[in-house]
């Protein structure tokens, strides 16, 4: 194939407006007569509102408008909604308590939004703002997710112990034999930190409203804006969907956290037409510490069976998952079928009970954050084998290798069955990447420079390409997760691709035209792909867990062979053969046994010109559609190593060589992939080393509420060049004819457990919490050293 | 953040009759801390007197004694002059790890000083070397300056225009960064003068930066780093947050004059 | 209202702006010139990093009216009509950006990285200078070599 096929390192076609300066993100957008809006947010983490008075601040200059959540109700626009139900083990639905848009009644998180100031700049919208009169009886809160339950708080009337759901995935008999008949039994306590997204790019929206037409339109920064106008048409009833447009143009990055609908883009896109002007809202960073649905957050008791011979026998969890102060999107699969669904990890593990918790706190709400589940999931099964391993003196490879699945299909006692994998050439390869047989050379090495170094290894599994519709409805989806795609042929040849899909990062202006001149012999630059406009893509069902390969390419794939197909009959009938007798290859459609050829560009004007064929027998025009449900999820896997060095003086912890050796399949772009899994990794550092979202436990204010205190990744807090290896292994998916799995989350899912497991090996602790600060480290390391002194 | 008049004078006597005429205003060098802090709402002064432009402000003199830097030099100024790294290499380097490349363009020593962050790292090495803080209208100690947290023995209307750093025999600077802000969560200026004093001044730990007096002491009769392993620094009186505890902090004290110590006994 | 001129990439300009107008703020909103992005609001994220006479600020803390007279240099700036600056093919040739929203800052940063250390920037010397620069997308690996890339082609 040509140098822009599938699987070459294409420099990413969507580069050049990114690296000069024109890109075109929510913010940089303009309209005409534009106004800016504030949110008032809620000072406090529980409380009544008693009342509201926007008199004063009604007066003041340039206000054009001041919306609470009074308004909201009294015009009937609908609350945000949690799109997938879960049930109790007892059968009862969960308790979604009311989200409305502007907070009506009460304040349930502090950066609750209780009112939008519109005015004619932001300036003026913020002084406004801080002159409403907001009177509130403040009410006692709970921010730990660990004491909710048993709280005298009651965050929401339907919730009286702030259980959302009690919910159990798997058989709780047969593990409970497994654990009576175990050799060996490890228990932990495990607690997964809660983190920020902090996408670079701050959430933002315009929304207008055209009266001409009685129509809306919404710029937002979306992971997913046919959801997001699927919801605010069917949910929030503002318009029909045909009198909303939706528009997510450049992002800037996601995460998860653009996948949901927050109220501000809703309040925003509503009130415009109140104040007849279009309204523009962009967060500032302190408010997408306090608003931005927030990640992780589990406190788990976990424990696994090994029998006398070294095999894994059983695995129980019980998990408290902190939801915050609402049900946001998708936050209630994101604890069950994203995540206990994976607790049997890479090993053939016959006995698996979960039980989890879902519990509102007075805190911003938790949703799905890259890798969803899975990271939490990976996290309790990869500190429990590497502790388990310790305990047995085992070698922490070895006693993976011998519990890994060998045998695929793979049925696990937890829903998922496992299509195909080499989780054992995966490890091999990480080995020898990583040169573990002389790590007791670097490590003595490292002792000499007062590092205590230690070794640390996680070997996930994640589904993702999340779908397929009728499984995930079963489980409780209230959407399909299927994907779209239209490829449009130009009359000259050129083509556009329409996709469900959405890139914020990801490069699909570049993966999916790959897949483009792959099947279509075309230069990758008469291609361009089209995302992000419910105006121009029909619908779709956006990115996030790592989907847009398996399931979006898969949909652009199967209209590429329509394509082609129309393109054959087309072919057939101008140069007059059977379409039997026509072959396709490198863009040249030719007739067997003949010298008669057409390129692909001939063939698309042709099918435009319509003189050749019979208009009745063939349609003219080339352009086709695909709605593609996958048959399963994916299963990327693979084995992370990380080592560590740890200053035994102040507990600071660097990475001193990780290396990752995944599986995705097949790769349509391997610069593209291996730049996700650095980035990735990074994540799963950062949440190792560095990240952690702090509520106050007496205020109920966010004590790491900018940079200057939640502590991102930054340059020098990653392995040097030279320390950061990747490999690949590849078992084609069989599920897609690309052979694809998926890349985007991997990175995050299992750096976390290998960073752990190194600080841990080096210091010599059974467990620390994340992240391991340098004061967290030199504290575990105290106990020991007055033990020594 | 609210608006304000901005002034930009060309002279420090214009400054001040600005600042007196001002209804609350308030000076500015580099900007780093006033504005991020105007931003959160958290001051609004009527107008901002920005002295970065007055004639002269800038610039370095180092004699055979003394390094003088003028109030409006940048700390990448401090950080690349090859002047400063001859007389007092801790010093240039200590310019060097102020915030990030983009805040020591345009951060000002004087700024630096006048602020009084409990975390910023000027304090420590004004401290730490004896400097003589010299303003529009006298010259005090540093060792008088700094009274509390953001809090000095500058009076209204009073500009600093240079600090005057003894030139020490030798000195170090060790600082552990706060992960998230990069500001000092502790950091340690330490020098030896030809006399043998000593001075060990701390930031980031406690309120205001101040002088270790029992590591001085120990330091004075035996300047090496085994002098002071076995003082044990009193986390009394040091900060506590999310970051580090004080008893980390008094740790962090330790280690980084031990190692200080290390580097140049 | 005080009226501000700068030369911005060559061009002499001239504006109205308030005494709290930001650098930023004017090159966005008077200009139109939105390449130059807003991460954060405490001084941290780098993504409004441009030059000022010559050397990398952030203009998200650098009030307009200070710039007076002074020549700004953003990210829209550095191309030669269609000829990349050495810095930003570097990044699309290594693959440095993702999402793209910091990326005007870090190769605004990168360009100061190099005026001040040279062509041959050392890795620890390119990681350390970029620690007012916020990445989320690319774990740094690809940025860092990007950025000695461009250096060596400067």
């Amino acid at each position: 194939m040509t140098g822009t096929g599938v699987g070459a390192s294409v420099r990413r076609k969507e580069d050049l407006r990114f690296i000069t300066g024109k890109g075109n993100y929510t913010d940089d957008i303009t309209l005409k007569d534009q106004a800016y809006g504030y949110f008032l947010r809620s000072p406090h983490a529980h409380a009544k509102i008693k009342s509201i008075n926007t008199a004063k601040a009604g007066k003041m200059p340039g206000v054009l408008g001041i919306f609470t959540g009074d308004d909201v109700a009294k015009d009937k626009l609908g609350g945000l909604i949690c799109g997938w139900t879960i049930h109790s083990k007892d059968g009862s639905g969960m308790k979604a308590g009311p989200h409305p848009v502007l907070a009506l009644d009460k304040v349930r998180f502090v950066g609750d939004q209780v009112a939008l100031v519109v005015a004619e700049t932001k300036d003026q919208a913020k002084a406004a703002a801080a002159a409403v009169q907001v009177t509130y009886t403040v009410l006692p809160h709970v921010v730990d997710v660990a004491k909710a339950m048993k709280s005298k708080v009651q965050i929401h009337d339907v919730a009286s112990d702030n259980r959302v759901y009690n919910w159990s995935l798997g058989d709780e008999a047969a593990t409970a034999a497994a654990f009576k008949s175990a050799a060996h039994v490890t228990s932990m306590d495990i607690v997964n930190n809660r983190l920020i997204p902090n996408a670079m790019e701050p959430r933002a929206a315009i929304g207008a409203y055209d009266a001409g037409t009685e129509s809306y339109t919404l710029y937002t920064t979306s992971q997913n804006p046919h959801v997001a106008r699927l919801v605010i048409s069917a949910f929030h009833g503002l318009a029909p969907e045909h009198k909303l447009r939706v528009i997510a143009p450049d992002v800037g990055g996601g995460f998860g956290s653009k996948i949901f609908i927050y109220g501000e883009e809703v309040a925003c896109v509503w009130a415009a037409k109140f104040v007849g002007r279009p309204i523009k809202w962009t967060g500032e960073r302190s408010e997408s510490f306090l608003s931005d649905a927030h990640g992780r957050d589990h406190v788990t008791k976990a424990e696994l069976a090994v029998d006398s011979s070294g095999k894994i026998t059983g695995l129980r969890v019980n998990t408290k998952a902190a939801m915050g102060a609402y049900l946001s999107t998708f936050a209630s699969a994101v604890p069950t079928y994203l995540y206990a669904t994976l607790l049997s990890g890479q090993y053939n593990i016959p006995n698996i009970y979960a039980e989890v918790d879902a519990i509102y706190t007075n805190t911003a709400p938790v949703d799905a954050y890259r890798g969803a589940g899975r990271p939490e999931a990976t996290y309790v099964v990869e500190r429990l084998v590497e502790t388990a391993a310790r305990e047995l003196k085992m070698d922490p490879a070895e006693f993976r290798r011998q519990n890994f699945v060998t045998q695929f299909p793979h049925q696990t006692p937890v829903i998922m069955c496992y299509d195909t994998g080499d989780y054992g050439a995966a490890l091999d390869k990480a080995l020898e990447l990583s040169d573990y047989k002389n790590f007791a050379r670097r490590k003595a090495a490292s002792l000499k420079n007062g590092k205590l170094r230690g070794v640390g290894f996680s070997a996930y599994i994640e589904a993702c390409g999340i779908a397929p519709s009728a499984a995930v409805g079963s489980l409780g989806a209230g959407v399909g997760l299927w994907e779209s795609a239209e490829v449009r042929v130009n009359a000259v040849g050129t083509i556009e691709v329409l996709t469900g899909s959405h890139s914020h990062g990801q490069g699909h202006e570049t993966t999916f035209a790959q897949l483009v001149s792959e099947k279509l012999g075309v230069d990758i630059n008469s291609v361009s792909i089209v995302h992000g406009d419910t105006d121009k893509v029909q619908m779709g069902m956006g990115t996030y867990g790592s989907r847009s390969g398996a399931v979006g390419m898969h949909a652009n794939s199967k209209a590429l062979d329509k394509i082609e197909a129309k393109a054959k009959r087309v072919a057939a009938a101008v140069m007059e053969s059977s379409v039997d007798d026509i072959e396709f290859k490198n863009g040249t459609f030719t007739v067997k046994g003949t010298d008669k050829k057409m390129a692909f560009g001939e063939v698309a004007l042709a099918s435009y010109v319509g003189h050749k064929f019979n208009s009745n027998e063939i349609e003219i025009g080339l352009k086709e559609t695909s709605f593609h449900d996958p048959a399963n999820f994916v299963f990327p896997a693979g084995v992370h190593i990380c080592e560590v060095e740890v200053d035994q003086d102040t507990g600071l912890t660097k990475i001193a060589a990780y290396t990752a050796v995944d599986d995705f399949g097949n790769l349509i772009n391997p610069m593209i992939v291996e730049g996700q899994v650095q980035g990735g990794v990074a994540q799963g550092i950062g949440q190792a080393l560095l990240e952690g979202a702090i509520y106050d436990e007496d205020s109920g204010q966010l004590l790491t509420g900018s940079f200057m205190d939640y502590n991102m990744p930054r340059a020098a807090n990653m392995p040097h060049i030279e320390n950061f290896k990747l490999g690949f292994t590849c078992t084609p998916c069989p599920t897609n004819p690309m052979g694809i799995k998926g890349c985007g989350e991997a990175g995050a899912i299992g750096a976390p457990p290998a960073v752990i497991n190194a600080i841990t090996d080096a210091i010599g602790v059974r467990d620390i919490a994340m992240p391991a600060t340098p004061l967290t480290v030199w504290s575990a390391m105290q106990p020991m050293q007055k033990a020594a002194e | 953040m609210e608006n304000f008049n901005y002034h930009r004078p060309a002279t420090t006597t214009a400054a001040a009759a600005m600042l007196k005429k001002a209804k609350d205003g308030k000076y500015m060098g580099g900007g780093h801390t006033l504005l991020p802090t105007m931003k959160q709402g958290l001051a609004a002064p009527t107008d901002i007197i920005d002295l970065t432009a007055i004639k002269g402000f800038s610039g370095i003199k180092v004699s055979k004694t003394m390094v003088t830097i003028k109030a409006g030099t940048t700390h990448m100024e401090v950080a690349s002059s090859k002047e400063v790294a001859k007389a007092i290499p801790a010093l240039a380097e200590m310019a060097g790890k102020i915030g990030g490349v983009h805040v020591r363009h345009k951060g000002t020593i004087g700024g630096s000083v006048a602020n009084s962050d409990p975390a910023a790292d000027y304090p420590s090495a004004c401290l730490g070397l004896g400097a003589t803080i010299e303003t529009n209208k006298r010259k005090i100690d540093a060792d008088k300056f700094f009274t509390g947290m953001f809090e000095t023995a500058l009076k209204a209307g009073e500009i600093i225009t240079a600090v005057h750093f003894p030139i020490p025999k030798k000195a170090a600077h060790f600082k552990f960064p706060n992960p998230a802000s990069r500001y000092a969560l502790t950091g340690v200026f330490l020098s030896q003068n030809g006399k043998g004093q000593v001075r060990v001044a701390v930031t980031g730990a406690a309120p205001k930066a101040f002088r270790a007096t029992d590591l001085e002491a120990a330091l004075s009769k035996d300047f090496s780093a085994k002098a002071i392993a076995g003082v044990k620094v009193s986390a009394k009186g040091l900060l506590s947050d999310m970051h580090a505890t004080s008893a980390y902090r008094a740790h962090l004290i330790s280690v980084l004059a031990g190692r200080a110590v290390a580097s140049i006994a | 209202m005080p009226t501000l001129s700068v030369k911005v990439n060559g061009k002499a300009v001239k504006g109205d702006v308030e005494g709290r107008t930001l650098l930023v703020e004017f090159i966005r909103e008077n200009l139109g010139m939105t390449g130059t992005h807003v991460g954060c609001d405490t001084s941290q994220c780098g993504a409004c990093v441009v030059h000022v006479n010559g050397k990398a600020i952030k203009s998200c803390t650098t009030l307009a009216l200070a710039c007076e007279g002074a020549e700004v240099t953003t990210v829209e700036g550095l191309a030669k009509g269609t000829e990349l600056h050495p810095m930003q093919a570097a990044f699309k040739e290594h693959h440095g950006l993702q999402c793209g929203f910091c990326t005007p800052g870090m190769i605004m940063a990168a360009i100061d990285i190099v005026q001040r250390h040279g062509k041959k920037p050392d890795e620890e010397i390119v990681r350390r200078e970029l620690s007012g620069n916020i990445c989320r997308c690319t774990g740094y690996h690809n940025i860092v070599k990007a950025v000695q890339a461009g250096a060596a082609n400067m």
